[in-house]
């Protein structure tokens, strides 16, 4: 059964649905204004997708997101998390390994990393440090970006008119050059954009992963250039360092923002799943809970995903046709699965050097843009990649917390997998057989990898859905594709957090700036809140 | 494995070490490395002032193996090399060096470094930074060969006033004939060197090139051979003084690889650097080229210069202003230093138009150190003619002998 | 064709006498410039020409029907009292099945058939094409104009931009709305957030994709028909059509069009070198060695070719050269001639359907699937086909009571793993096979047959990599970035060198704007 944590009283400013990540941090600012914030959570645990858990033994495993790589330093400063117990150890590199035994790493060390890139390709070594400014340029473009209301370009509020003028001044600052290559990067197929720098196809099969984490789209596919950026975007300036693992797993950031939030006096209550959003007049009045019971508030904030918010928890005659055609058609898809694995030992990757410190990284086996592209392939058809794109951490290396001693938790994040099989649905057999795909790629790369398994909890994009609530178990609560960005996030014209229900904001992924532990919709929404109650910060 | 290469894997150990590095290892007092192009070098041997007075005044032995070396070669090697850099090669014959830049397509220096032209249509281009990537895509419909040499050529810069003194008692007969920037293959002892009437420093200089295998013994014969000249290893400090000096530019100091800029307005030209002199627009067309005609056209909006400081203090990283009460902010320094042999405060600065006239007077904000109390000077400076100092003897043919 | 050779400096030298060429040259002309033009092949046309592919049976030999060319510019350059004459207009589009389906015609609202596969569809289907017919009509004038630059200080370039916000503006806020998010999208899930109907969304994604190289699921492809709609709604409300005596009907139109204005035209006049003297364009040299001089050159080849090859690298900057070589240039449409020995029969297809469009793209998942080959270095066993049979409406194509057909197939790479060596004689194989199971009987009416692969095509009309636009028609290669920054306003970084092609805004199709766009950037210039 539930329990709620923190203080708890009778009258709620505001109720937040979802105690994922977003829905703590727009809590935690509300909380701060002074605003009575009450988190309503389905589970009998907090965190959304950021979570640890004990599903295994002594093992704990980030059974959903597994890096912290994104969250806003803002936010961080902002709600003391540090203080609230968030300790962050960096990635210590990376490392994709070859077909052929091979490998390339990834080094913090500049000269390391020119001098393995270089063990490919002496040319590539030197474009890797175009590619990076080039990188860096569009990512200090976009950073500011990332914590600010999208403008409604159809709007003639000055809000809108004025946030246009600062988006046009911004591009204008960059200079000529940078604004074409402002456009490409924002509409460019990762494979191709690669192709402008890297002529080893080892170097563009590792960078091009990222383009492709939690997207329906493959590595050829227009726009993917930009989901790379968005994964880089936590590679810059006073975000340095800030790929690595969360001490405790990714419940420890999700936990140091309920202690945030308490220490502000909002509290969270799990085991209250929300059944329906109320509306009278046009207005929300609070939620009720499966239960039965009502829970009042002025204020109602939705941090699940946009079609769980309005196809599923209230009646479609609330809501304007348009809006809800519109809410129809934002693509929510599966593509990602989940693998969490305890280790009775370390596993041995031949192909990795002894002593090379990329073990402590993010471990990879696609090894050419050929290969990723034919797994998007199969989840086209509606089938599990038969050679699966895997991002894999052994974070029990460096923290202690995550498994007994001598044993280790992997995290195997799996693309592409469908949340609909062409062949029909999920079933336990099916499932297993996933499973199997992902652990006989990675077998490959490591003889003793299997008999060192001890337990393996295996998450198809439809277990994702059923557990976490995120639609289609999409990790970004929708694509992350031009026509889904910025303005037209979720909704256009409800780009700015706001909904077709008085009193009822969104707070998720869903919405502007996207997906990742990245906290910013939750901060924006809080903000768009605030300045809604006239107590603009 | 070519020998200057650690066992190590570059994972554990990711600086090169030249084929000097045990020598240099022996001969630091103070082990002060620091990283140059992926080598671990020396910064300082003993003391910094030591080793720039042996600059001036003796001789002094610099490892030069970290200077990125191409070699460029091939049937249209100079019409490659004549469309990168703005300096009209044509006119470079085989046996000579040429000190040159190159720029982007908005005219933007990239990098600057020197062209030897070693035959018709082979030549070496010294680099500070790797480029093979800007290199390879200038190259796209050029009969021509670009491979990076660096690790095939140890190189050793002998510099001072008995600097050709000590070449020739080491065994480099006719050195002395070399004029500057001149080039002569030499045989010692059976191993065979290259030397170049190049340097940093200002100074009379020479640089040697050879291969990998004979570095260790041709650094123990010319120490030898310069024991009576005062020769000793100096490490990058000392040669920083030198050639802040001599006027001479640092990337990544005075300015950087325009390319590499992340902020807009952070590129130079040449002409903005006071290279003016390397651009030769009535050759064929070359990268910049259309960019920087505009430019001259229209005035540079800034230019790099040399400043007399008032007082004793460098004005490193200082603004500069207008006027003593530092409302107008005109520019900044770019480097600094108390020049022990003009017993000038001398630095270089970029400056914005109008303010870099000969004989403009302008303020600098210096903030200095004294014993943990930090305190702000605006010191009054002068824009002065560079170099600060260029003795004669760095052109005299045949040099002096002490 | 005339050819007035002489030593005489031109005002302009045009490379190549396609359709864009050729339009450019009449501007040029129009406007009071000398003007020769000058084509490699021993015809007009570039790649808008007829040829005979087999004794006695002609085909346009490139593009097969006319949908693009916008009204008001062959009413300008009066084509129709330059000769050009149709062997039919308002053509229809037909999607047909092999699995004995009736065929599904296209266009037309609430057509019977659609109506009977889905009444959901055949109602949305009229509001659909009224929505993309209104984005369509905003922005054709984009097409039809010069593309501004970004961050100058020019007010010409800022009013551009102005006007194109206000245009978009000009929509309504749902409209606006609307455009602003289906832009982006792709077609794939355009099409099936609208209709349920595969044949449909099909036939309707190949307008999306064709000439490109990509698959309905690629963002972007909205935006390649949007842009392939904008060109047609300036062609009529029926834009398909077929010249009599085919593609090249129209260039051989186009020719005397400009030489009516006074320009001078040379085939067989390849030119080798663009000639630069104090940097500035001087004139050419033709691979004869002859030099001719002008004082601007335009060139309709793609901007690869004018760059890299007849202008060279070492008179650009490395920055600009590396980004001409990035430019995505490999065509994944092959065109496949077939003479007949009979009119082909396709079942439940009238004899007018039969003269009109016909579409193989029996769903968006077979298209997509006929594009992951091409990835891979394969071609595609089911590919996507626009078939037409261009006797039904002009018998002067072939001998009496024979027929020819002609198709676009894609994807057909411009190599393949194998090599065309190997694969041409299994893919044509294939493709008849294919067009036998939609028309019975028709692979034993064949009499001779042409496989033109893009790398064929690339050498016929110079293109590299054989790609119909002169390179991907893709948002990062669009507008204001086509075909390069530094060469997107039709002027180079080579003063009077000009560029007037399809690799230039507002890419391929025979629409001839390349051509005047980049003639009024020359008159620009010179003024």
């Amino acid at each position: 059964m539930g329990s709620t944590t923190g203080a708890s009283g009778d009258r709620n400013d505001v109720v937040i649905i979802g105690a994922g990540h977003n829905g703590l941090v727009a809590a935690c600012y509300l909380a701060r204004a002074g605003l009575k914030v009450q988190v309503l959570e389905r589970n009998d645990y907090i965190g959304g997708a950021a979570v640890s858990r004990k599903l295994y033994g002594d093992f704990t495993y980030s059974n959903c997101s597994y890096v912290c790589s994104l969250l806003r330093p803002e936010i961080m400063r902002a709600l003391e998390l540090p203080r609230f117990g968030l300790q962050v150890i960096p990635y210590e590199g990376g490392c994709t390994m070859m077909r052929d035994g091979g490998h390339l790493a990834l080094y913090d060390n500049h000269d390391a990393l020119r001098r393995e890139i270089a063990r490919h390709s002496p040319r590539d070594a030197e474009a890797y440090h175009r590619f990076s400014t080039d990188v860096i340029r569009q990512c200090k473009f976009i950073k500011p970006l990332l914590m600010r209301e999208p403008p409604d370009p159809t709007s003639f509020k000055p809000r809108d008119l004025m946030e246009l003028l600062y988006l046009g001044q911004r591009l204008n600052s960059i200079g000529e050059d940078r604004m074409y290559d402002t456009i490409r990067f924002w509409t460019m197929s990762a494979a191709d954009f690669l192709d402008e720098y890297f002529e080893s196809e080892i170097v563009k099969a590792h960078f091009a992963g990222s383009s492709i984490i939690g997207t329906a789209l493959g590595p050829r596919s227009p726009g993917t250039a930009y989901v790379l950026l968005h994964h880089y975007m936590g590679d810059i300036d006073d975000t340095v360092g800030a790929w690595g693992f969360a001490r405790g797993g990714m419940g420890a950031i999700t936990a140091a923002l309920t202690a945030s939030l308490e220490a502000s006096g909002g509290s969270v209550r799990t085991g209250a799943a929300v059944e329906q959003i109320l509306v009278k007049n046009g207005r929300t009045t609070g939620v009720a809970l499966a239960s039965g019971e009502e829970i009042n508030a002025r204020l109602v904030i939705s941090n699940m995903d946009v079609k769980r918010t309005f196809l599923k928890s209230m009646a479609a005659e609330h809501l304007p046709a348009d809006f809800l055609t519109a809410v129809r058609r934002f693509k929510i898809r599966g593509s990602s699965g989940k693998l969490n694995i305890a280790l009775d030992g370390l596993p041995r990757f031949p192909a990795i050097p002894e002593g090379s410190p990329c073990i402590r990284g993010d471990l990879h086996l696609t090894d050419s843009l050929e290969m990723m592209e034919r797994a998007y392939d199969d989840w086209k058809d509606g089938r599990w990649s038969q050679a699966p794109y895997v991002d894999m951490l052994i974070p029990s290396q460096i923290d202690p917390t995550m498994a007994p001693d001598g044993k280790h938790y992997m995290s195997v994040f799996v693309q592409y997998c469908p949340y609909e099989l062409a062949d029909g649905p999920w079933t336990a057999a099916k499932r297993k057989a996933f499973g199997d795909t992902v652990i006989d790629a990675i077998a490959r790369q490591s003889p003793d990898f299997k008999s060192l398994i001890l337990h393996a909890e295996i998450r198809t994009p439809w277990d994702i859905e059923n557990e976490v609530g995120l639609t289609e178990g999409n990790i970004f609560q929708g694509e992350l594709t031009m026509d889904q960005l910025l303005f037209n996030r979720p909704v256009p014209g409800f780009a700015q957090y706001r909904t077709p229900i008085n009193g009822l904001y969104m707070s998720g992924s869903s919405t502007h700036p996207g997906g990742g532990v990245m906290g910013a919709p939750g901060a924006n929404a809080a903000r768009r809140v605030l300045r809604d109650l006239g107590r603009a910060s | 494995m070519p020998p200057s290469e650690p066992t190590a894997p570059h994972f554990r150990k990711p600086l090169l070490e030249t084929p000097f590095h045990a020598r240099a290892r022996e001969l630091s007092q103070i082990d002060q490395f620091v990283p140059w192009a992926g080598y671990n070098t020396v910064d300082v041997f003993t003391t910094v002032e030591q080793e720039y007075f042996a600059i001036r005044n003796a001789s002094t032995l610099y490892d030069l193996t970290p200077m990125v070396k191409y070699r460029v070669a091939g049937r249209e090697a100079l019409e490659f090399l004549n469309r990168l850099v703005t300096r009209d090669l044509r006119k470079l014959r085989v046996g000579r060096v040429s000190y040159v830049v190159w720029c982007n397509d908005r005219g933007h220096i990239i990098d600057d470094g020197t062209v030897f032209r070693l035959a018709a249509t082979e030549f070496r281009l010294c680099t500070a930074e790797r480029q093979l990537d800007w290199l390879l895509d200038s190259a796209i419909g050029f009969d021509v060969e670009i491979a990076e040499v660096t690790t095939d050529i140890a190189a050793l810069a002998v510099q001072g006033p008995t600097s050709c003194y000590i070449l020739k008692r080491f065994g480099l007969e006719g050195v002395e004939r070399l004029k500057v920037f001149e080039i002569g293959e030499f045989s010692v002892r059976g191993r065979p060197l290259t030397v170049s009437r190049t340097g940093f420093t200002g100074d009379l200089g020479y640089e040697l090139w050879m291969r990998p295998a004979d570095a260790v013994a041709i650094w123990d014969e010319l120490m030898a051979a310069g024991r009576t000249r005062g020769l000793r290893a100096i490490g990058s400090q000392a040669l920083n003084m030198a050639r802040i000096e001599a006027g001479f530019l640092m990337p990544n100091i005075d300015f950087m690889n325009a390319e590499h800029t992340v902020r807009l307005g952070r590129g130079r030209s040449p002409l903005e650097l006071g290279l003016g002199w390397l651009v030769d627009l009535d050759k064929p067309h070359f990268n910049g080229r259309r960019a920087l005609i505009a430019e001259r056209r229209a005035g540079s909006r800034r230019l790099l210069v040399g400043l007399d400081v008032a007082g004793n203090k460098p004005a490193h990283n200082a603004l500069l202003y207008a006027e003593e009460a530092g409302r107008r902010e005109v520019g900044s320094v770019t480097s600094a230093l108390w020049s022990p042999t003009c017993k000038r405060n001398i630095a270089l600065a970029i400056l914005e138009a109008p303010h870099f006239a000969v004989g403009t007077t302008l303020w600098a904000d210096i903030y200095l150190n004294r014993e943990l109390v930090w305190e702000r000077r605006m010191a009054k400076c002068r824009v002065v003619e560079k170099p600060f100092f260029a003795p004669e003897r760095r052109r005299a043919t045949p040099p002096a002998d002490r | 064709m005339s050819a007035t050779a002489g030593t005489r400096r031109y005002d302009c030298i045009i490379v190549g006498a396609g359709h864009n060429g050729l339009a450019c040259a009449s501007y040029l002309a129009r406007a009071g410039r000398s003007v020769l033009v000058l084509e490699a092949n021993e015809r007009v046309g570039g790649a808008a020409i007829t040829r005979e592919f087999a004794p006695g049976y002609r085909v346009s030999a490139g593009a097969h029907l006319l949908n693009q060319l916008p009204r008001a510019l062959s009413a300008e350059l009066a084509l129709g009292e330059h000769g050009l004459e149709f062997a039919a207009q308002e053509l229809p589009t037909t999607a047909i099945a092999s699995d004995g389906a009736p065929p599904l015609p296209l266009g037309a609202a609430g057509d019977a058939p659609l109506s009977a596969l889905s009444p959901r569809d055949a109602a949305a289907y009229p509001a659909f094409r009224a929505r993309l017919g209104r984005f369509a009509k905003v922005l054709y004038p984009l097409l039809d104009s010069i593309p501004p630059r970004l961050g100058t200080s020019d007010w010409g370039d800022r009013l551009a931009l102005v006007k194109l916000g206000w245009r978009i503006r000009t929509l309504g806020r749902r409209d606006m709305r609307e455009l602003l998010r289906v832009i982006g999208m792709n077609a794939y899930d355009l099409l099936s957030d609208e209709f349920e109907t595969p044949r449909l969304k099909g036939a309707l994604g190949v307008d999306a994709v064709l000439g490109t190289n990509f698959g309905p699921r690629a963002p972007g492809t909205v935006l390649t028909l949007l842009n392939r709609l904008a060109a047609e709604s300036a062609a009529g409300p029926m834009p398909l059509a077929q010249p009599k005596g085919g593609l090249g009907a129209l260039s051989d139109a186009l020719a005397r069009v400009a030489t009516a204005a006074g320009a001078s035209i040379r085939t067989g006049a390849r030119v080798a070198s663009i000639r630069v003297v104090d940097d500035r364009v001087a004139g050419v040299t033709l691979e004869s060695g002859e030099a001719i001089d002008a004082a601007r050159v335009i060139s309709s080849a793609d901007a690869k070719t004018t760059f890299l090859k007849l202008l060279g690298p070492r008179h650009l900057d490395t920055g600009f050269v590396r980004r001409v070589d990035h430019i995505r240039s490999a065509g994944l449409a092959a065109k496949l001639h077939l003479a007949l020995d009979r009119l082909p029969t396709f079942p439940g297809l009238d004899r007018a359907r039969l003269g009109g469009r016909l579409l193989i793209a029996p769903s968006l998942d077979y298209i997509e699937r006929a594009w992951n080959h091409s990835k891979y270095g394969g071609y595609s066993p089911a590919p996507m086909l626009e078939v037409t049979v261009p006797t039904v409406n002009d018998p002067s194509l072939a001998p009496t009571g024979r027929h020819v057909l002609s198709a676009i197939v894609q994807y057909v790479p411009y190599e393949t793993r194998n090599g065309w060596a190997a694969d041409r004689a299994p893919c044509l194989e294939g493709l008849l096979a294919l067009l036998d199971a939609h028309a019975p009987g028709l692979g034993a009416s064949v009499t001779a047959a042409e496989l033109r692969t893009p790398a064929d095509l690339a050498h016929e009309f110079g293109m590299s990599g054989g790609h119909w636009h002169h390179g991907e028609l893709a948002f990062d290669q669009f507008y204001m970035v086509r075909p390069v920054p530094g060469a997107a306003q039709y002027a180079t970084p080579l003063a009077g060198l000009y560029l007037c092609g399809a690799s230039c805004h507002p890419g391929g199709g025979v629409m001839g704007l390349a051509g005047r766009n980049a003639a009024r950037a020359v008159l620009r210039g010179a003024a």
